[in-house]
């Protein structure tokens, strides 16, 4: 009966934190930090449509060239689109004062957006933009209401109108896929189709899941050797622990 | 040679006697269960506290403005950084998640009762500096989350009459949360409270050496004594029980670096996602929740939200807070059963434990979720059945028809 209370209370645990999940976001993206060549499509995009107005403020190009095998020539002469060192953190071009005043809000440093707000957070913000001409910015978004952030990334996506919004038109039951997601309908073409872009997209997060937490690259395999060095020491004091209780009864 | 130089030392410092007292000659009942591997669990982790501690604060920066920018220095430039601190934020929680499961073994075998009520108390002081020390450590690294807990829990204070203004404007160094009060609670987490848990962990242990330990049967072992004068069911600690607790610390490890490689985060359980972006007085995160192993106790807080002859909900709900951790203190006068352990104590105690943990475990639930008219009735329940656990005691430990207890050790 102890044991079995004992093992309820250690399981209680992880249930507790499923119940936890953050907030609802409408799509889902499978990070994946093992693919390295969408991690440095990530990163290209990243320092080509973003990192004019968003810094990284706790990342260093070097750590990057270094992390995802881009040799430092190529991250030099293609990738540092500012004035730093190969060593320097990833400071955004603009200064936040006249970044506050253009876009009503400075933009914000991406380095921990991926652990705060999580991927499919990322991933559906990005997705998510549609025409709306009572925006000054010509755009509004359905994960995050009124942003200032405009479509940076409309050359690649192109425009899409938003049909209904989560939620509204419950004829839910004819579309597949995500439940109850926004539908969006393309009005003007981009230079990607709707699938190359996801999987842009789908890069850019994974890159911003790396750069939230670059430890992630190697915690999981060092984590599995350490767990298997501990299985084997257990297993042996538990033999020792037998051996000098032989005599105990 | 060796044994020339350990007289040397002897004649000098009474090392060989401290070893015999403590390890050597130290006997233990034979038949400890699976719940008393939880006290050198506690002593690994706080190791693991102090050691990963000194090395975080070689690299944290103990001031408002670089607080966060450090932690995600060590995160990302400092060599193991990652690890060191996971390993710290991970060793906070099993801190707590051992130190529970420590206490409920007393409660289920009556380890406080007489004569270890010292023993116990030490316990309970061990168990408050543990939550001072907690509090004050998550305030550190400077998150959102961080800043608006320490806002809540520190304007608690303020609930006291007459004094309550000023003393939390005292305890801040500010009248909001700012450089000051980042800067003291650092002092206080990495010297202060560390030397007071120390000491009071000596405290402990000598105290338990001194008396000795309980067991599963919740008898006397050193009422039996053998030819040689140890207890007949005593065993010296070592080697048996430094090469079974061996085992249990292989056992924890693998759990603990389970959580430290493959979820330190603990899904937003041990690292809130609030807390990943920097502390703002001007941005209030949705929801303020304090980490897991507080949220039985702030659940008692809110759960309280009427006032009782004039005494405000705030202060009620402040007292009732503070008057669950204080009520464990004088446990040991309030179980009046002639029996120790629950083997042999009757039904009402074993269902009074059992409502006692289920309520206890509803409150952490419901300490973690936003407030809503449904949740409070069920945590003012709860709350009730927390305390009637201990005020009721005095009555139904004695109407509790016990068993026989055995002369010797069960196993």
């Amino acid at each position: 009966m102890m044991r079995r209370l004992f093992i309820a209370l250690f399981l209680m645990m992880p249930l507790a934190a499923l119940a936890a999940g953050g907030e609802s976001v409408p799509f889902h993206h499978e990070t994946n930090l093992g693919n390295q060549a969408s991690l440095q499509r990530g990163a290209k995009m990243f320092m080509n449509y973003c990192s004019g107005c968003h810094s990284l403020q706790y990342m260093r190009y070097q750590r990057i060239a270094d992390d995802l095998d881009i040799p430092e020539e190529v991250m030099e002469k293609n990738l540092m689109m500012t004035r730093g060192k190969i060593h320097d953190t990833i400071q955004g071009t603009m200064d936040a004062e006249s970044a506050a005043e253009w876009f009503g809000k400075a933009p914000p440093d991406l380095s921990l957006t991926a652990r705060e707000r999580g991927a499919d957070w990322i991933y559906s913000f990005l997705l998510s933009f549609y025409r709306d001409d009572s925006r000054p910015s010509g755009v509004n978004n359905v994960v995050m209401s009124n942003t200032a952030m405009p479509a940076v990334l409309a050359p690649l996506q192109g425009y899409q109108a938003l049909k209904h919004e989560e939620g509204e038109g419950g004829e839910g039951e004819s579309h597949g896929g995500d439940h109850g997601a926004p539908e969006f309908e393309l009005v003007q073409e981009g230079q990607l189709d709707p699938a190359e872009y996801k999987a842009a997209v789908g890069d850019l997060t994974n890159f911003l899941v790396y750069v939230g937490e670059p430890a992630k690259l190697v915690r999981y395999s060092l984590g599995f050797k350490v767990i298997v060095f501990l299985l084997l020491f257990t297993a042996l004091a538990y033999m020792l622990k037998k051996e000098f209780w032989r005599d105990v009864h | 040679m060796a044994s020339k130089f350990m007289n040397w030392v002897d004649a000098r410092f009474p090392a060989t006697q401290l070893w015999n007292e403590h390890i050597g000659q130290y006997y233990a009942p034979k038949n400890f269960n699976v719940w008393y591997y939880f006290g050198s669990l506690a002593m690994l982790v706080l190791a693991n506290q102090l050691l990963t501690g000194i090395w975080l604060a070689m690299f944290y920066k103990p001031s408002a403005a670089e607080a966060f920018g450090s932690v995600a220095y060590i995160m990302r430039d400092v060599e193991w950084g990652w690890l060191i601190r996971y390993m710290h934020s991970t060793g906070a929680s099993f801190f707590f998640i051992v130190v529970y499961l420590h206490m409920f073994r007393a409660l289920l075998y009556g380890s406080y009762r007489k004569p270890r009520e010292l023993l116990w108390i030490f316990g309970c002081l061990i168990f408050l500096a543990l939550m001072a020390e907690a509090f004050m450590g998550y305030v550190l690294p400077w998150g959102n989350m961080s800043y608006w807990g320490a806002q809540v829990i520190i304007s608690l204070f303020s609930a006291i009459p007459v004094i309550g203004e000023q003393l939390t404007t005292w305890i801040r160094g500010d009248f909001v949360i700012g450089d000051a009060t980042l800067n003291r609670f650092f002092a206080l987490h990495v010297v202060a409270l560390p030397f007071v848990l120390v000491g009071l962990v000596i405290a402990h242990i000598m105290a338990l050496h001194h008396v000795g330990s309980n067991n599963p049967d919740g008898i006397e072992i050193k009422a039996n004594k053998n030819a040689d004068g140890h207890p007949a069911d005593g065993i010296p600690f070592h080697p048996y029980y430094t090469v079974k607790d061996l085992f249990g610390v292989g056992v924890f490890l693998i759990l603990f670096c389970g959580v430290i490689f493959f979820a330190p985060e603990f899904g937003g359980f041990f690292l809130e996602p609030p807390n990943f972006t920097e502390a703002n007085p001007s941005v209030t995160p949705e929801h303020i929740a304090p980490v897991w192993y507080f949220t039985p106790f702030y659940a008692m807080l809110r759960a309280i939200n009427f006032e009782v002859l004039g005494v405000p909900a705030k202060l009620l709900g402040v007292i009732t807070m503070f008057g669950a951790v204080l009520i464990m203190f004088v446990l040991p006068w309030l179980d009046r059963s002639k029996v120790k352990s629950i083997r042999y104590k009757g039904w009402i105690f074993k269902a009074m434990l059992a409502a006692f943990v289920v309520a206890f475990v509803i409150l952490g639930y419901i300490g973690t979720q936003a407030p809503s008219p449904l949740l409070t009735t069920i945590a003012q329940v709860c709350t009730a059945v927390y305390f009637a656990f201990f005020l009721l005691m005095p009555f139904y430990s004695v109407i509790d028809r016990t068993k026989p207890v055995p002369e010797r050790v069960t196993g």
